[in-house]
Formats: structure tokens, C-alpha cells, sequence
């Protein structure tokens, strides 16, 4: 039976209706979860949303979400959700950019994109090129940043508060009194990036110089004792009983510290 | 003072009748934050022309929480809550749009008697939502009474929710997977009594006193007309797009739930006005009251929640006994459950009208991305064409007609 979500039939060939209507315009199609994503290129969004809308019947734009892959060299995506009423179909048309390039708007085509785009520049700070009104809109008057980036602490920056000093609100830095606390579920067994807490005494430490391997001396040279001495330990020798070098290297009691352990 | 009375001196010319004239600007109101008309923080920069608004500017934002960005940090059952918190009049609604992206992503199966159940009180907040804004929007526009009836009959859904859930407003009752907790038998007797006594008396009465009101009729009736295409244009949904004259809803074309089964009428305007989205309203009423009535019918017996114990927790008894339920309980409320890497927009119904989740997942225990699509977005930016031309004292009007709560808009 499946997920309870709402069932949206899907109409035979439409990808590839859209697809031929996009044409050089479009640069990738994903289906995934029963969602067409068309991703196309940025300069030509307007003209690829007003083909939707007049050719393919995709009325209503209902939402451009922003999202922030800092990784990635274009960081930003924005996401345009389409509906069409008359064929009941849902669609989302994707650009990627940057701080800096901008994305034609497309309040000429949708009134209603307005206070969308708004609020992706305000909290993404994605620029759209030609929309004439692009205020901050969520965000308090004279705020600085842009919240919903990877790289904005979810605690901000700044606090504000009374001041019956000043019988006014005033801002100041945020101060908190406890860290932020992150705690990462992430199960040792799948794969964390990260040595557990504890488990940092038993993991192995690289071998300490107090340790080193033990020394053999199989040949003279390696004694380093000099000629005269050589020459003293081979007459010692003649008369002591012979003694495998191996043996004597155990009982030294020098094993490598991960014997201990 | 010489100086000021030397100025007045030369304001007049015999021969330029006009000098010293002060051009008039428009007058230029803040209408809000703080009024009782607003519903909640709204900033209305209006300029006026004599008592006709030129232009309005809505302020949104001052309630705005970053429910986004703190979804982002919390699991993905720690972050329903939230939504009971984003519309605080229809907080199932928006709890729904949620648990069924997550149950898209992870393509979970949620069984009979939950879809049920998550129906049934789905419409009993659309019925609680609705006396909220029809009782306020006949006060905004001068009549006193209804609003105190229909505040009654919210009573009695507040009450229906806090005998379900245990709270009244926020209940995070909807969870992936299924429903928290089944509900007594005794309370579904009571809210089938309630349907069939109480609330249709109540209700009726109510609306008998606005519906055919002359004064009522004179606020409202040909008020802020809104053609299908600017219905279409500016993104509208919901009462307001059916009071546009276009039959669409949600849970007729695109049928999640159990809502397929359901036999109701979708209710649209013919002239457009706030009128006629105040009747869309009252009907959805009636509607909704229809199908909670079809749900007790053909409620099943069952589960309640999903049997995948990776997603939906095991019952209290069940974990002491068995300590695989035990690790399970833990794990969920801890770790929380993964949802395979992808993104979903999925939108519902909501009282207000298409309220969106567009959920982006990387694979991990939280949202990568949640976004929200609030409803009163769109429709409080259509604010400024609808006021055009109409007088201050209609801006009430509009606004009561557009059913907005901030919680929702501003996040």
C-alpha cells in the first residue's frame, strides 16, 4: 500500500513533454519519490517558468525554498514549486547559485513571488536580479546575516532586551550561559567520524620513544662498542655456553606496549 | 517669534492666490502591531487618501522564531512539536503536512484505523479553526454575539482534543507513522453525540444571526473581489481560492489519508467577496461535520501506529518485558530514526489552505532542510491589490476574511 501522503497521479510522458519544452534550458531531470525536479539553468529561469506556466498549464507557483550546501562551489539552491489546477500535477524547478550571481526573479510572471524571493534573500542572502522590492521581510529591521546559512549559529549573534537604564530595548551580544549542546547519535558501527568519548584511551597511541623496538646486536658492529671491545667479547665468548640471539631479546622484557594492553 | 510671525507675514500674495499653500501628502498610518483587528502581530504601513488606502505595505516578521533553522538541530520527531506552535488555531493541520512527508521519504505504511483517526481530528481542527476566524471576523466587522457562541463550541473542541491527546492546543498527536495514542470509545460517542446535537444548534444559531445581516452584508458583500486568474496568480489557496470561484481542494485531488473515502462537497464563491469566503467557510463547517460522521461510521478497529519498530516506538507493556523493545524505546528517543537521503513537497489542506513541507533529507537523524509554506503568506501579500481603492474601515474586513495567524506567516 504504501505511504498516506497525497496521491498525485502521474501523467504518462510528462518529464519528457517538459523536457521538449525546456530543451537546452533544462539541464538535468530527477525523479525521486514520485517528484519530478527539473534542474535548469540559472539565466534562463524566467523564461523556463513562463513556458511552464503558458505551455504546460503549471498555474500557480506555490513556494521557492532556498536551501545551503556549503560544500558545493555554488552553495545555493532555490527550489520552485509548481502546481497546475487543471492538471493536477505538482512540479519543482531548481537553479543553483552563489553569493554573488544573481537569480532572475520572476515576480513578472508571479505577483505572488514577491514575499517568496524576499524571503530567500533575506534568509539566504540570494540576490534576485529585477525584483524591485528586496527587503528583508522575517528577519527584525536593521538585522545583519543571514540565518538559515549552514555557517549561522542557530543561537545568532545578537540578544536584545529591556534596559531600564536606557527605559528602552537594546541589543547586545548574545551571551549564553551554557554551550550549545550538540549531541551526535551518529552509532559507532555506522561509520561516526569521531573517536567516542572514553573511547580515547584505548586507541592506540603511536609508539612512545620511551619504547623503542629492542635493540639486537647479531652482529659486532652493532654494539657499537668499538674494535677493542669486539675483540674482548669474542674471547668471553668461547668459553660461555652458546645461546640463541632470540631468546635473549624476550627476556628483556622490552615488548612493544601493545603486548601489555 | 519674529522671525515666526515675519514668515506667516509673507505667506500671502495678492497675485498668487496659491502661495504659501502646503501641498497635502497622503496620510500615511501604521495600522498594528498591536491591534486587536490585526489577529496577532501584524504592522499595516496604509496610505490613505481621505479614508481610501492608497497603498498597504505589510510588516510580517515579529513573530518570527526561526522554526526553521531549530528544526534543523532537532530529530525528527523532537521538531513536530514546532508545528502545533506555527498555526496555534489549527495545530493538527499542520502537524499532518509533516508526518506524511516523513512517511513519504521513508514510504511507510500507516495503518487503517490511524488514517482514520488522523482524518477524523484533522477535521475537528478545521471545524475548532474555523469558529476561531468566522467568530472574529464577524466581530472585526461589529457583531459581538456570534463570536461568543461559536467560542463555545472551540471550547468543546479544545476539550475533544485534551480528552484525546491530553493537551488542549499543542497535542503533537500526529506522529510518523501513525496517531500517539488510540482514543476511548467514550469519546467518540461523545463527539458523535456532539455532532449531531450540540454543535450543528450551536452553530446554526450563530450564523443565522450574521448570515442574512443587513449590516453584516453591507461590510462584506462586494468587498476586495479577487477574479480567478489573481487567485491564481497570487498563489491563493484554500477558502480563499474556492471563494474565488474555483473548486479546489486538497483532499478532493489530491486525496491523502483516508480522505479518498470520504464523501463531502467542496464549497465555492460566485461573486468572489469576503462574503462569500466568510460562506465557504461556514459550509466547510457543515462539510467537515459530514465526514467526521463518515469516519465513526467506518472507523475500524487496529493498530494505531505504523509496526515498523524503527519508526514508531513499542508500547509501554511491551517494554518491560522485552529488551529488544527496551533498546528500541531507546534508540528512538535518543538517536531518533533515519530517513533515507531525498527531498519531498508535500501539501495538505489545512484549515487556512495549502500548507506545505518541503523536506530535504541527507540521510541522517535530523532535517536537512525544512522548509514551511505557510498559507497566510501569499494571501497577506495580496493584501495591497485587494485594499486598493476600498476604505480603512474594510481592511477588518479583508484581513478577517483571509484567516491569517502569524505563528504560521512569520514562522
Amino acid at each position: 500500500m504504501g505511504h498516506a501522503a497525497p496521491k498525485i497521479a502521474t501523467i504518462d510522458g510528462i518529464a519528457e513533454e517538459i523536457a521538449a519544452l525546456l530543451g537546452p534550458m533544462l539541464i538535468e531531470t530527477i525523479d525521486h519519490a514520485d517528484e519530478l525536479t527539473f534542474i535548469v539553468v540559472r539565466d534562463d529561469l524566467a523564461a523556463a517558468l513562463t513556458a511552464l506556466r503558458d505551455m504546460a498549464q503549471y498555474q500557480q507557483l506555490m513556494e521557492i525554498a532556498g536551501v545551503d550546501y556549503p560544500e558545493r562551489a555554488e552553495r545555493f539552491e532555490v527550489a520552485y514549486h509548481l502546481l497546475s489546477v487543471t492538471r493536477n500535477h505538482r512540479i519543482r524547478v531548481k537553479v543553483s547559485t552563489d553569493e554573488d550571481m544573481p537569480v532572475p526573479t520572476v515576480t513578472h510572471i508571479w505577483p505572488v513571488a514577491g514575499w517568496l524571493e524576499r524571503e530567500v534573500f533575506d534568509m539566504y542572502g540570494v540576490v534576485f536580479e529585477g525584483n524591485g522590492d528586496l527587503r528583508r521581510i522575517l528577519t527584525d529591521y536593521g538585522f545583519k546575516g543571514h540565518p538559515q546559512r549552514k555557517d549561522f549559529p542557530l543561537t545568532g549573534y545578537v540578544e536584545l532586551r529591556y534596559s531600564e537604564e536606557d527605559k528602552r530595548v537594546v541589543y547586545e551580544p548574545v551571551k549564553l550561559a551554557q554551550d550549545f549542546r550538540s549531541f551526535d547519535f551518529m552509532s559507532p558501527w555506522e561509520g561516526a567520524e569521531y573517536i567516542l568519548p572514553g573511547d580515547e584511551k584505548a586507541a592506540v597511541p603511536p609508539a612512545p620513544a620511551a619504547a623503542p623496538t629492542p635493540k639486537s646486536t647479531e652482529k659486532k658492529a652493532d654494539t657499537g662498542a668499538g674494535e677493542a671491545a669486539n675483540k674482548a667479547a669474542e674471547t668471553k665468548s668461547a668459553d660461555a655456553p652458546a645461546k640463541p640471539a632470540a631468546h635473549t631479546d624476550e627476556g628483556k622484557g622490552a615488548a612493544k606496549p601493545e603486548d601489555k594492553a | 517669534m519674529s522671525d515666526y510671525l515675519e514668515k506667516l507675514d509673507h505667506r500671502t500674495d495678492a497675485a498668487d492666490p496659491s502661495y504659501g499653500d502646503t501641498e497635502i501628502q497622503n496620510y500615511t498610518i501604521n495600522f498594528g502591531p498591536q491591534h486587536p483587528a490585526a489577529h496577532g502581530v501584524l504592522r499595516l504601513v496604509m496610505e490613505l487618501d481621505g479614508e481610501i488606502v492608497e497603498r498597504c505595505d505589510p510588516h510580517v516578521g515579529l513573530l518570527h522564531r526561526g522554526t526553521e533553522k531549530l528544526i534543523e538541530y532537532k530529530t525528527y520527531l523532537q521538531a513536530l512539536p514546532y508545528f502545533d506552535r506555527l498555526d496555534y488555531c489549527s495545530p493538527l493541520g499542520m502537524e499532518h503536512s509533516y508526518v506524511l512527508a516523513i512517511e513519504k521519504l521513508l514510504n511507510l505504511e500507516v495503518p487503517l484505523r490511524a488514517q482514520y483517526l488522523r482524518v477524523f481530528f484533522a477535521e475537528l481542527t478545521r471545524i475548532c479553526n474555523h469558529m476561531l476566524n468566522l467568530g472574529s471576523h464577524v466581530m472585526d466587522v461589529g457583531a459581538m454575539t456570534p463570536n461568543l457562541w461559536l467560542f463555545e463550541i472551540r471550547e468543546d473542541c479544545l476539550n475533544f482534543f485534551e480528552r484525546a491527546s491530553g493537551a488542549r492546543m499543542h497535542s503533537a498527536y500526529f506522529r510518523p507513522g501513525g496517531v500517539h495514542q488510540d482514543v476511548p470509545l467514550k469519546l467518540l460517542t461523545d463527539i458523535a453525540d456532539w455532532l449531531d446535537g450540540r454543535l450543528p444548534r450551536l452553530f446554526e444559531d450563530a450564523i443565522s444571526l450574521v448570515a442574512d445581516n443587513r449590516i453584516f452584508k453591507q461590510r462584506n458583500v462586494d468587498i476586495a473581489i479577487v477574479s480567478k486568474e489573481d487567485a491564481l496568480k497570487w498563489g491563493f489557496s484554500g477558502p480563499m481560492i474556492r471563494g474565488s470561484g474555483i473548486p479546489w481542494d486538497i483532499r478532493k485531488s489530491q486525496p491523502y489519508d483516508v480522505y479518498d473515502r470520504m464523501e463531502f462537497d467542496v464549497p465555492v464563491g460566485t461573486q468572489f467577496d469576503c462574503y462569500d469566503r466568510f460562506m465557504v467557510r461556514v459550509e466547510e463547517v457543515r462539510q467537515s461535520a459530514r465526514i467526521m460522521k463518515q469516519c465513526l461510521n467506518e472507523m475500524p478497529d487496529g493498530p494505531i501506529a505504523s509496526f515498523d519498530r524503527k519508526v514508531s516506538p513499542p508500547k509501554r507493556g511491551e517494554m518491560k518485558r522485552s529488551m529488544e523493545a527496551l533498546i528500541h524505546h531507546f534508540k528512538l528517543y535518543t538517536e531518533g530514526f533515519h530517513v533515507p537521503a531525498g527531498e519531498v513537497y508535500v501539501a495538505t489542506e489545512s484549515p487556512k489552505g495549502e500548507f506545505g513541507v518541503y523536506l530535504v533529507s541527507d540521510g541522517s537523524n535530523k532535517p536537512y532542510r525544512c522548509k514551511i509554506r505557510p498559507t497566510a503568506f501569499s494571501h497577506l501579500q495580496a493584501m495591497d491589490f485587494m485594499m486598493k481603492g476600498h476604505m480603512l474601515a474594510d481592511t477588518t474586513a479583508v484581513l478577517g476574511a483571509m484567516d491569517i495567524v502569524f505563528g504560521e506567516c512569520d514562522r
